[in-house]
């Protein structure tokens, strides 16, 4: 206990970093089920394919020695579109391979799920086993850089140096924790709006509430499942630079404990409700943090899930609710 | 009126499974019986029989046989929570596991009971611990108990790491086996080619369950499945069977109609903790040695895929699609690094094509094939 209060402003600050980053990724999980009404088990590779393609693009480019700020920027603005770009293109594969039949034929959500979590082997997979794939096609001699170890952990070259800013309590506030959080929020709240104010952000609550009604009113449902594919996919990609800029190393499975975690935050802020999964990424960063000052920190995930049971008990559906398909404009 | 036996004749064709089992179906009673005893003889001499093409070339028959037959058995448990009442659960293994350290923590590392009695015990603990977590959480549905579930099963992995009175993370060594009685010496059957000559040199000793020979742990696990199968018959095809299913369809409706919904979710949770946590007490005195990383997550969607893969709601769906997912992996031991691959590439083109099933329950064809003939026939009305 003493423990806690002794380190609050530290564990506060770290959960909060960590909250951001399980939010993100929940959003994938969240607009997924609030227009199919299926748990996405494969965005947990989404995001892993994102953290590998934001490496490499870094790789490829390589950071001199002393950047300046402008080429920091640029350098991370490449890492971004690179994690984006294919986290969103691995959501659309998702979508296409293991949904879109599936979808047509109004199979039961079981189903989609045992398809989704095949899917979520294959992406794994391929990516664990890249040195030999690419050892088939003759190529691990020029993919050297891309493909050793491709079971071992893989570091990240952020061209942003940690730097504390200020203080707060005993925890010193670093450059990176602001951008994370800053971006995170940024997005967070830029989606929100999309989704209130824009016509496809209106199209995508209209397939929310009703997708067969929506249809007949013109909304081209498809349309609306492939770019809701495609923004968690986004959104999973830039959570894998702002977790790589944070934590510096990614793995062929690192998707899977943050996924779980993720999936928790969206199902504690109630999924389907895009401002519940931020809620759910902070009150599961934090509490994991408290609760590891606690107990101890070999404990940490069981009170992330203890938790989880705790809130489900007293607020079925979430801390917000399932709300992707009520919201209002 | 020819429209309903054509559409079932045309089904029946497809599924080349459910045409095997109809011609079954159709012969006299004793003829039925005997076939019924023949194949089950037949199981038990399987891992003596060694035949080519089925047993894997690299590993030992007999262990992939008892691999295979645990997964059948956790497949019939979850197949009762998800098949019949339609309760998602992520978390058997969570069950599987509390079996599997009860067995060991009261068997060698806390005391030394017997296993006979251990393996009940298992499954009683992991039944409290089912009605434990059931009552609580099953007021919650759907999707938020897939993950409430997925929450307890890795509670229970992790509480099994960070636990020194359980052996924390080196895990528990020494499980007891179940008492031999040596009575006579079984030969195998080894193949050339096509060509079966009887091996007198190799040799299961019945029933001597030691470290070396895998067979006799097969045949427990076999007769385990049998028991259950014929308590799990009698009780889908009873009141509470119904209850479930009704449960399963529509909850709300079932309520309306008078079934104690949540006390049959309760039962089908508790049923399904009990066969779980048998198969894990089989697991752990088969593996002898037992720690965490014997009980991944990885393990509870296995099971799952098991159950989704057969045909979530039939016992022989979930029979075969259990085989299936645990015994491809050994087939393609060859490709040891591709088979997770292979595998999840399986699951998907199943799940594409096969959406029901391998095995889908009877009336769920039968709710799917009325709907096909209402929905031609609105569409025949259309076009009038």
């Amino acid at each position: 206990m003493s423990y806690l209060i002794h380190n609050f402003a530290a564990l506060t600050g770290t959960g909060l970093i960590k909250g951001a980053v399980y939010g993100l990724v929940a959003l994938g999980y969240t607009l997924v089920y609030g227009v199919l009404r299926l748990i996405n088990f494969a965005h947990s590779e989404v995001f892993m394919w994102g953290s590998f393609a934001a490496v490499w693009a870094l790789a490829a480019i390589g950071a001199g020695p002393n950047p300046s700020p402008l080429e920091i920027a640029l350098l991370l603005l490449v890492a971004l579109v690179a994690a984006t770009a294919v986290s969103g293109a691995t959501a659309l594969v998702v979508e296409r391979v293991a949904y879109r039949r599936l979808i047509r034929l109004k199979a039961p959500p079981l189903t989609a799920l045992i398809s989704a979590i095949g899917m979520s082997f294959v992406l794994g997979e391929i990516m664990g086993l890249r040195d030999k794939i690419t050892g088939w096609v003759g190529l691990d001699g020029t993919l050297h850089l891309y493909v050793s170890g491709a079971r071992d952990n893989t570091r990240f070259a952020n061209p942003l140096q940690s730097r504390i800013l200020f203080n707060i309590g005993n925890y010193g506030v670093s450059n990176i924790d602001l951008l994370v959080l800053g971006c995170a929020l940024v997005m967070m709240v830029a989606l929100d709006q999309f989704i209130r104010r824009s016509r496809l952000g209106r199209g995508i609550r209209a397939v929310a509430q009703d997708s067969d009604a929506a249809a007949l009113m013109g909304v081209n449902k498809q349309q609306v499942i492939r770019v809701t594919f495609l923004i968690g996919g986004v959104m999973a990609g830039a959570a894998a630079l702002l977790y790589l800029m944070k934590f510096g190393v990614t793995r062929w499975n690192a998707g899977f404990l943050l996924g779980v975690k993720a999936f928790t935050a969206a199902v504690l802020g109630g999924i389907g409700n895009v401002r519940g999964a931020l809620l759910g990424g902070f009150v599961l960063g934090l509490a994991e943090n408290y609760g590891s000052a606690i107990v101890g920190s070999q404990w940490q995930d069981v009170v992330a899930f203890v938790l989880l049971i705790v809130i489900l008990l007293f607020r079925p559906t979430g801390l917000l609710g399932e709300s992707l398909g009520r919201a209002r404009a | 009126m020819t429209s309903p036996t054509a559409t079932a004749g045309k089904s029946r064709s497809r599924n080349p499974l459910v045409t095997v089992a109809d011609v079954i179906r159709r012969q006299p009673k004793p003829v039925r019986v005997l076939l019924g005893a023949l194949f089950v003889v037949l199981l038990y001499l399987l891992p003596l029989l060694n035949p080519p093409l089925i047993s894997p070339s690299q590993s030992d028959f007999g262990a992939v046989l008892f691999n295979v037959s645990t997964y059948v058995l956790v497949a019939l448990g979850l197949n009762i929570v998800l098949g019949y009442a339609g309760l998602l659960d992520l978390g058997y293994v969570g069950f599987y596991a509390i079996g599997a350290y009860t067995v060991a923590v009261l068997g060698s590392l806390h005391a030394h009971v017997p296993l006979l009695l251990l393996l009940p015990l298992a499954a009683l603990v992991a039944t409290v611990s089912g009605v434990l977590l059931g009552a609580p959480t099953l007021r919650v549905r759907g999707d938020y108990l897939a993950i409430v579930t997925l929450g307890f099963g890795e509670i229970i992995r992790l509480t099994a790491v960070n636990l020194q009175w359980v052996g924390a993370a080196a895990g528990i060594s020494n499980v007891p086996r179940p008492p031999s009685v040596e009575i006579f010496k079984l030969p195998h059957v080894s193949w050339n080619g096509f060509v079966a000559t009887i091996d007198l040199d190799n040799t299961t000793t019945f029933i001597k369950f030691g470290v070396l020979d895998q067979i006799p742990y097969y045949w427990l696990a076999l007769t385990v499945i049998f028991i259950i199968l014929a308590g799990e018959k009698r009780l889908v095809q009873s009141r509470v069977g119904r209850a479930w299913e009704a449960t399963r369809e529509d909850e709300d409706a079932a309520e309306l109609m008078g079934v104690p919904t949540f006390k049959f979710k309760l039962l089908a949770f508790s049923c399904g903790a009990f066969i779980g946590g048998l198969s894990g007490g089989l697991f752990a005195t088969r593996q002898a040695f037992i720690n965490p990383e014997s009980f991944p997550l990885l393990l509870s969607i296995l099971f799952l895929a098991a159950v989704v893969v057969g045909g979530a709601g039939n016992r022989w769906g979930v029979i075969v699609g259990a085989i299936i997912v645990s015994y491809l992996p050994e087939i393609f031991r060859p490709f040891a690094d591709y088979r997770v691959l292979v595998f999840g590439i399986l699951l998907i083109v199943l799940a594409n094509f096969r959406p029901q099933g391998l095995l889908p329950p009877k009336r769920t064809v039968r709710a799917r094939q009325v709907d096909e003939e209402l929905e031609e026939l609105e569409e025949g009305a259309a076009h009038v």
